[in-house]
């Protein structure tokens, strides 16, 4: 816990430090591509763009709120226990967020079965709240949160659009690729056809190599020496 | 010879370009480069690296050119029964459909490899030579050719260049292609529509037309309509080049002889698959009647001349890159190959056949069967060191 913090000029609601809390998650510090955490739970739900982007936005509510409260309760947590306090904050959130998903999307919450309760395990939680909610002040660590969880949700989505686009012809749930290219077995017209590797996790996780692969290529600075 | 030098010679592009890769590799590939080692030994064999792919080759062609007489022999037969096998409609048909197959893989592999050759700085290896034939040698005749250049460039990346390239790969290229097509695509690379040119056109055609293989007729009546001499000499449908034991057989004889191939991991694959066909053959007794029990009370060496058993054990088994390098290790990886893949051929519900996934387990566990090998000789001589 840094004790100085407060001693520190005041700076704008979003000034040029803060709005870099909310910008590098998304590129230099993105916690799946490049802190590799996370990456369970975007293997297992990105077959479609909806669970991926409802996940997504389930994922930024906690991380943004458990930050928030974390950082709030910061001074007054026992040292030796937080960990234990954490847990009760972002299971009682996680808890929340299921019973919201439950009453409002109820299919897709069906989709998501245990990847909700399993946000309490998601390692970007705990990793946000230990590094950096602990030591900073409740907004700084709001927008961190809201930072790490957007940085999560976009490769989920972007994961999700490719595996869905190649696995099932869709987005969102529409057909896509019209219908008349698919090869008939039956009459040989049409030329397309699905891939249906996109739709087992084994190829989620080269589309999350192929992502790294890109990111790197194209940010220098990521690549170990 | 000479002619073909002094062209290569006035052709040949500056250092920097990407055609500079290309024109070292099909020169290369013409002629063995005059290179001499920098140090220690000056002696070179003339058999490089793009030689011993070559002599594969060669060992690859009985298979090919029957897989194209079996491949028109295999249409037309439903058209004229009593057809003639060796005849040139059969050959025609067989190099229209193959031809381009084998084209399509080439030019989707090498220009992958050419590319990485070329941002890496590096000559291009030859290690795609092979693959880029056996691809085609394994995958059914009515795979949609996008599917298999789509496969090939899968296999080339993922399954090699990631890895740093040829040498490196720690899956066996030419079945990383066909796993991926078959995962992805698995209507057209199973089931029994597939296996003969133009099935969906013969069906309507043709009354109690079946493109079933022998092995899927296995899995689903637990007989077959074909006779094992016949799976032995190869008039059965089935992926292009691996119908025929015989012709396999041949390119086995040559690559023993030539010494590219190791007769330790063919041999020990034919033994561990006759081990576990006798297994299910003793335990096929207390089962109930079915085609399962049939399929497991077939005679062992059945399972040998049907399928792809033997281009696996002599082709694809036997990738010098991927396989195991002792020679203790090569017993080890060859025989345990030979009990997955008749396991996973007789158990797996979806496609009766387990040489592709038997082989590529075993390769990511080739290395630990080394480490083993290696670690089980040291301490066996350190013992001796101690006495």
């Amino acid at each position: 816990m840094s004790s100085n913090e407060q001693s520190k000029p005041k700076s704008g609601l979003f000034s040029k430090e803060n709005r870099k809390l909310l910008a590098d998650p998304f590129n230099m510090q993105n916690p799946v591509t490049v802190q590799v955490l996370g990456i369970c739970s975007s293997l297992a739900i990105t077959v479609k763009l909806q669970p991926a982007i409802v996940m997504g936005v389930s994922v930024l509510v906690v991380t943004a709120f458990s930050n928030l409260i974390t950082s709030l309760l910061r001074n007054l947590i026992p040292n030796r226990i937080r960990i234990i306090v954490q847990l009760v904050v972002v299971a009682a959130l996680v808890i929340i967020v299921d019973q919201i998903l439950k009453a409002y999307v109820y299919d897709v919450s069906k989709q998501l079965s245990v990847f909700v309760g399993l946000i309490i395990t998601n390692c970007i939680l705990m990793g946000r709240i230990e590094a950096f909610a602990l030591g900073n002040t409740p907004w700084k660590s709001f927008l961190d949160g809201i930072g790490n969880g957007a940085g999560y949700a976009v490769v989920l989505i972007v994961i999700a659009f490719i595996r869905e686009l190649l696995g099932s012809g869709q987005l969102y749930g529409y057909q896509v690729v019209p219908t008349d290219w698919y090869l008939n077995p039956e009459t040989g017209t049409g030329f397309y056809s699905n891939n249906g590797m996109m739709l087992l996790p084994p190829m989620a996780l080269i589309v999350v190599a192929i992502i790294i692969w890109v990111q790197r290529s194209k940010f220098k600075d990521l690549i170990e020496k | 010879m000479k002619f073909l030098h002094n062209f290569l010679e006035k052709i040949r592009p500056a250092e920097t370009s990407p055609m500079y890769t290309l024109h070292n590799a099909i020169e290369t590939f013409l002629f063995v480069p005059g290179h001499t080692t920098h140090s220690g030994a000056h002696v070179r064999d003339a058999i490089d690296l793009k030689r011993t792919m070559f002599t594969v080759i060669i060992a690859l062609l009985p298979a090919l050119v029957f897989g194209m007489f079996n491949a028109g022999y295999q249409h037309y037969r439903w058209l004229s029964p009593d057809l003639a096998f060796w005849t040139m409609d059969n050959l025609m048909y067989g190099a229209m459909r193959i031809m381009p197959m084998i084209a399509v893989t080439y030019i989707a592999g090498l220009s992958i490899e050419i590319y990485f050759a070329y941002i890496n700085k590096h000559a291009v290896n030859e290690g795609f030579l092979v693959s880029g034939m056996l691809i085609p040698l394994i995958m059914p005749i009515d795979i949609p050719l996008w599917m298999v250049a789509i496969s090939t460039a899968f296999a080339v990346l993922f399954g090699k260049e990631v890895f740093g390239g040829t040498g490196m790969n720690v899956l066996n290229p030419a079945l990383t292609a066909r796993a991926f097509a078959f995962f992805a695509y698995p209507t057209y690379m199973s089931g029994d529509k597939v296996w003969i040119g133009d099935s969906a056109d013969l069906a309507q055609k043709v009354d109690g037309f079946s493109g079933a293989t022998a092995l899927g007729q296995y899995a689903t009546t637990g007989t077959t309509s074909y006779s094992a001499w016949d799976a032995f000499l190869g008039f059965i449908p089935g992926s292009i080049g691996e119908t025929s034991a015989v012709a396999i057989l041949i390119g086995a004889a040559y690559l023993i002889y030539s010494g590219v191939g190791s007769w330790k991991i063919m041999l020990s694959g034919a033994l561990g698959a006759l081990t576990m066909a006798f297994i299910f053959n003793s335990v096929s007794g207390s089962m109930d009647p079915g085609p399962m029990k049939e399929y497991m009370s077939i005679p062992p060496h059945f399972h040998l001349v049907f399928g792809s058993a033997a281009f696996a054990l002599v082709f694809m088994a036997t990738d010098p890159v991927s396989a195991a390098h002792t020679e203790t290790g090569k017993w080890i990886y060859g025989f345990m190959i030979g009990i997955l893949g008749i396991l996973i051929r007789v158990f797996n519900p979806a496609y009766p056949e387990g040489w592709m996934l038997a082989i590529l387990l075993m390769n990511t566990l080739a290395p630990l069967v080394d480490y083993y090998v290696v670690d089980s000789n040291i301490q066996k001589r350190l013992k001796r060191a101690k006495a």
